[in-house]
């Protein structure tokens, strides 16, 4: 009799894992991830349907849709100001050490200009509207869900994919642009803030100078970028708010991914519309 | 129990408003809810196993059975919100499974439906609550849909609370206007999921008296989920127990108490 033969077959195998089970073990931990990955997309893409083939029915929920203008770009604006105002600030204070070393500082408004509106605008805008507006809309569907209401919703006759959806998604995307103009303003206007506080600066020259070299489309195509954003933050926060499951800390963990992958993909959206813009708008 | 107020109030004649509105439910003797051979299944658990039921307009069945055998499904597959795995619901003798969106909100506005939690719209008042569905089904102007509304209320026995917010007003209030709404557009056929879950008994009692009244008022078909023996017993004028999946008993409340089954047995005197 061998060594092993007095050792019963299940212990030998529960020690010593055959080869085979470890590398499905291995191969079905890297596929969960990643399956899960790929029915979140296809979900998501069976909701984007369901709205666009709700957008083009009647009636249009223009009351609901004024509401949510409201409530995304109204309610907004304080927020969207105070951080376009820092960021100009702050941008102005450190361009002017780095160009006053380079014997440039009389670029300084331009640079700024060139710097807010081009990116630090619409992408301050976009994050700042993806932490306030994604929160919110995953965690106030998301309860809807929970208790029933989007159900109740439904039951009554109503699409809730137009009325609850479609319009947080155009309402987001038609207020970015309009956000981005008010950050653009705030950013640009405490930028000349700090700017003429070190030193004294017309706001007339600081404009003149600040604007001398800027086209329409390097004003039009990064603003309206901004857009895509919207279109961004509304669609994953009504998707994460409606597939809500497991009571409030389900709510809790919707609104929690909405600003999570709102705010990722608003980033990632960013680099690819950069791109495209320059390539469009050389 | 009725409240004075409300009996007054309920004994008012039909207004303006609810005459406005096209009365959408079925009045004809014929089945308004027939189930065939109706399974449902959520991954490999089976909840609905086969479900034959009928129930005719103007009548009220109420479903009882253990938590987690498929009443509240049973609901929502009758007003669209789920949809079977196989077999066929037949709404005023229109088969409703497989319907696109379009023709099944037409079904669904002549059906209300109270849930388990009133399911009130938070962000509404009472006042909208109601008005919600009649803003978007009716033709009706602010004023026909206030007194409409107004009607509503008084008739669950609530006056003045208009402009609370759900949040502002107790489970049993939130149940009433929840009820208010689901008759908002004068349906010909109530589900209801549990309408006296988590109430006190008196304010249950109330609820009850209310259903009846209401049902006896608007000849509806009624199908009412419940956990409670003793209200089943006072609304419903047949009762079906649901088990393992199936209807293990159907028949009037006499019916199921002469019952030699086990499992009726059990259910009958657990709640006596």
């Amino acid at each position: 009799m061998s060594h092993n033969a007095s050792i019963p077959h299940r212990l030998i195998g529960q020690d010593v894992p055959e080869v085979p089970s470890l590398m499905r073990a291995t191969l079905s931990s890297l596929w969960s991830p990643f399956n899960g990955f790929l029915e979140w997309f296809g979900e998501l893409g069976i909701f984007a349907w369901r709205v666009m083939h709700a957008a083009f029915r009647r009636p249009f929920e223009g009351r609901e849709l004024m509401r949510q203008l409201d409530e995304i770009g109204s309610k907004s604006l304080p927020l969207v100001a105070l951080a376009g105002a820092a960021i100009g600030a702050v941008l102005s204070l450190e361009s002017r050490s780095s160009l006053v070393r380079f014997g440039a500082k009389s670029m300084l408004p331009a640079a700024l200009v060139f710097s807010i509106i081009h990116e630090t605008g619409p992408i301050v805008t976009g994050l700042v509207v993806s932490g306030r507006v994604g929160a919110g809309i995953g965690a106030e569907l998301g309860s809807m869900k929970v208790t029933e209401q989007i159900d109740a919703i439904e039951a009554s006759g109503v699409n809730p994919y137009k009325y609850l959806a479609f319009t947080r998604i155009v309402a987001c995307i038609l207020m970015l642009p309009m956000l981005t103009l008010v950050s653009d303003f705030f950013g640009i206007l405490f930028g000349w803030i700090a700017d003429t506080l070190v030193d004294p600066i017309s706001f007339a020259k600081f404009i003149h100078h600040g604007f001398g070299g800027t086209t329409f489309s390097d004003f039009l195509a990064p603003t309206f970028r901004t857009a895509v954003f919207g279109l961004i933050i509304g669609m994953i926060g009504c998707f994460q708010g409606m597939r809500t499951r497991g009571g409030t800390a389900g709510v809790g963990l919707s609104a929690t991914s909405s600003v999570v992958l709102s705010s990722l993909f608003v980033i990632l959206a960013d680099v690819v519309l950069v791109k495209l813009i320059l390539v469009f708008f050389p | 129990m009725t409240l004075p107020e409300q009996q007054v109030l309920l004994d008012a004649p039909e207004s303006s408003a609810t005459s406005a509105i096209e009365n959408s439910g079925s009045q004809s003797d014929g089945p308004a809810v027939v189930l065939r051979g109706l399974h449902k299944s959520f991954g490999s658990q089976v909840v609905l196993n086969g479900v034959n039921l009928t129930v005719k307009s103007g009548n009220t069945l109420a479903i009882l059975g253990r938590s987690g055998t498929g009443k509240s499904v049973l609901l929502k597959l009758i007003i669209g919100l789920q949809q079977p795995d196989s077999g066929s619901i037949l709404v005023n003798g229109q088969e409703i499974t497989g319907l696109d969106l379009r023709t099944m909100n037409e079904i669904r506005k002549k059906m209300g439906f109270l849930f388990q939690s009133a399911a009130l719209y938070d962000s509404l008042t009472v006042e909208q609550n109601i008005a919600f569905p009649l803003k978007r089904h009716t033709e009706m102007t602010k004023k026909q849909r206030g007194d409409r509304v107004k009607e509503l209320l008084a008739s669950v026995g609530m006056g003045g609370d208009l402009k609370k917010k759900p949040s502002d007003i107790s489970g049993g209030m939130q149940k009433r206007v929840g009820l208010a709404r689901a008759l908002a557009l004068k349906p010909g056929i109530l589900l209801l999921d549990e309408p006296t879950a988590g109430l006190d008994p008196i304010t249950s009692g109330e609820i009850d008296e209310l259903i009846l009244k209401l049902q006896e008022e608007n000849h509806m078909a009624s199908i009412v989920v419940t956990h409670d023996l003793q209200s089943a017993k006072t609304i419903a004028d047949r009762l079906a127990i649901l088990h393992e999946g199936n209807v293990l008993i159907e028949g009037s409340f006499q019916d199921l108490e002469k019952s030699e089954n086990k499992f009726v047995m059990e259910f009958m005197k657990r709640d006596s």
